[in-house]
């Protein structure tokens, strides 16, 4: 059973949900994969704190041309159908600007005299590690995008493509409510939103319903730091009919505790409690353990 | 004319209440928010748009059931998993790279453009500010963040207009390099906790890559204050300014609340705290013109 933990705004708290639902699942005897799919700022690894055992380069195709067999600019084909301006007719060559190409064949498709074949542009890796200590049996795969790459959607499907399978596969998911979002709670059988009290938490809460909606993926939503604002994040899940999951207290105690890498349900007993009905609240959704 | 940008890499470390707490009470200072998946400075500025802009990016593909003969051409060669299983579009994943439409034999697959959002030129009691929104599921978020830092640079050159101050997205990916290309100064928002340290530090690497001078602001500094002497030691090793510290500080969420920055709900308070590190900006970029 896959579950995606989003929020929309950044800095909610979809790490440390993820993170801690990973342990508590594991204390009670699931076997858990964890998927750190914030590959522009993986965090997930902070918390869980595994072994890396493994990290692979992931690429996306881009076009090689071989320059004999091409036609020039008397058939420009590839050039004229390439949306993305990644090919362009400079003299009598085809000029590949790489950054822009979003692999997806057209050009090679296309070519007349089959002068265009595909190699690969790294965009960063897919690690695996296995947690020690407490955590020990937990998986943890995560995404980490190359410094200056911009597309992190292709990493985010090679992160969940190489998830080991599990009982339950948690997703910590990207922030925002676009590609890499959409992507990285796709196929989830239930999306967790974490939001916290404050208009900006709400306005983004909203924005993240809606994506989930269109989607049609069944969601809930956790409020954290409740307490820190106000009362209109409750307000809004009522009248939108979105199943509250729980909340958890703002506290500059499990800020601290955060801060050092640590995990709430291991050093706080109230919030091994709050996580516990979280999770219940989630299998509620579901109707059991799938 | 200046262009700095308020980044963090982690989200929620405070960059929206910063910016607007730093454009507070500056003249001359044009607004942009390129956070355009999940906006949220017009939350506090209430902007009045002047002019609204459509903005089409791009294309989606659209398959016509009735010349549709599903060979499943389409299907084989999209690479997005954007043809459903009876062939119609999966608009999320369409990339609109427009292979379907290519190897469709009976022209039932159109390339159509594509509205993935608004931006908006408006009025703010802080002056002129630009801001857009990208419809939700929506791609090419850095192509808007683009078309937004566009404008602001059109705005600001006829308006004589001497900075513009940019409130960022998280991460380092697509809409984050998208924002900082070209601009004067990365200003990142950082917190004493593991994840933000780790954040900044790629996020710096990222300002590196594109050779774009940084300054740090330290927010939250109570959480840890062993973490706070480390980004301390950090920042001088490698030579990075540090604009201002903040403690953690329940005003900026009240400011929220109450839909104002947090110089305007709490001038003794974060007004006075504020004033020091917004000199500090200025003179970091307009230091060698006197």
């Amino acid at each position: 059973m896959r579950i995606a933990i989003a929020s929309g705004k950044g800095g909610t708290g979809k790490t440390t949900v993820a993170a801690n639902l990973a342990a508590l699942l594991h204390s009670k005897g699931l076997s858990v994969t964890a998927l750190d799919c914030d590959v522009e700022e993986p965090n997930l690894h902070l918390l869980l704190h595994p072994d890396w055992e493994s990290e692979q380069t992931v690429g996306v195709p881009v076009p090689v041309i071989d320059t004999k067999a091409c036609l020039g600019p008397s058939c420009s084909k590839c050039t004229t159908l390439c949306r993305f301006a990644a090919l362009a007719m400079m003299g009598d060559e085809v000029m590949i600007f790489m950054e822009m190409c979003h692999g997806c064949g057209l050009c090679t498709l296309a070519c007349p005299p089959r002068a265009i074949t595909e190699s690969s542009r790294n965009i960063g890796v897919v690690r695996k590690g296995q947690c020690k200590g407490q955590a020990a049996g937990i998986t943890v795969t995560g995404g980490a995008l190359r410094i200056g790459e911009a597309m992190s959607p292709p990493l985010i499907s090679a992160v969940l493509d190489n998830a080991p399978q599990a009982d339950i596969v948690l997703v910590d998911c990207p922030p925002g409510t676009s590609c890499p979002m959409i992507r990285a709670t796709q196929d989830a059988d239930f999306s967790i939103l974490v939001t916290e009290p404050t208009p900006f938490g709400l306005h983004d809460l909203g924005l993240a319903a809606e994506v989930l909606r269109q989607a049609e993926l069944p969601f809930g939503a956790v409020i954290n730091r409740q307490g820190m604002g106000d009362d209109a994040a409750l307000d809004f899940l009522e009248r939108e009919n979105i199943p509250l999951l729980g909340t958890l207290p703002h506290s500059l105690q499990a800020a601290a505790i955060y801060s050092e890498g640590r995990l709430h349900v291991e050093t706080l007993p109230d919030f091994a409690a709050l996580y516990e009905a979280i999770w219940q609240a989630v299998l509620n959704q579901l109707g059991g353990l799938k | 004319m200046k262009e700095a940008v308020i980044l963090s890499g982690k989200g929620g470390t405070g960059k929206t209440s910063i910016t607007a707490a730093l454009a507070t009470g500056m003249s001359g200072v044009l607004l942009v928010d390129c956070d355009v998946d999940a906006a949220d400075l017009h939350l506090v500025l209430d902007p009045k748009p002047r002019n609204t802009h459509e903005f089409v990016s791009g294309h989606a593909a659209a398959i016509d059931t009735e010349l549709c003969t599903s060979c499943g051409l389409c299907a084989e060669h999209c690479r997005f998993g954007a043809i459903g299983p009876d062939f119609s579009v999966r608009h999320e994943h369409c990339e609109g790279c427009g292979v379907c439409a290519f190897v469709c034999p009976t022209e039932a697959a159109a390339m159509l453009p594509r509205l993935s959002g608004h931006w908006y030129i408006s009025d703010t009691r802080l002056g002129t500010m630009v801001h857009a929104r990208l419809l939700p599921g929506e791609e090419n978020s850095g192509k808007l963040v683009s078309a937004v830092r566009r404008a602001a640079r059109e705005l600001a050159e006829a308006d004589g207009t001497s900075l513009i101050l940019t409130d960022g997205p998280p991460g380092i990916g697509c809409p984050v390099i998208a924002s900082l290309g070209g601009a004067d100064l990365a200003v990142a928002v950082t917190e004493p906790t593991m994840s933000a340290r780790h954040d900044l530090e790629r996020l710096y690497d990222l300002t590196k890559h594109f050779d774009i001078p940084m300054m740090v602001i330290i927010n939250k500094t109570d959480v840890n204050e062993r973490i706070v002497s480390e980004l301390h030691t950090w920042c001088r090793d490698n030579s990075i300014e540090i604009a201002g510290v903040l403690p953690y500080d329940r005003a900026f969420t009240d400011a929220q609340i109450n839909r104002r920055t947090g110089p305007e709900h709490d001038p003794q308070g974060l007004g006075v705290a504020m004033a020091p590190i917004r000199a500090k900006l200025v003179e970091r970029l307009f230091g060698d013109d006197e």
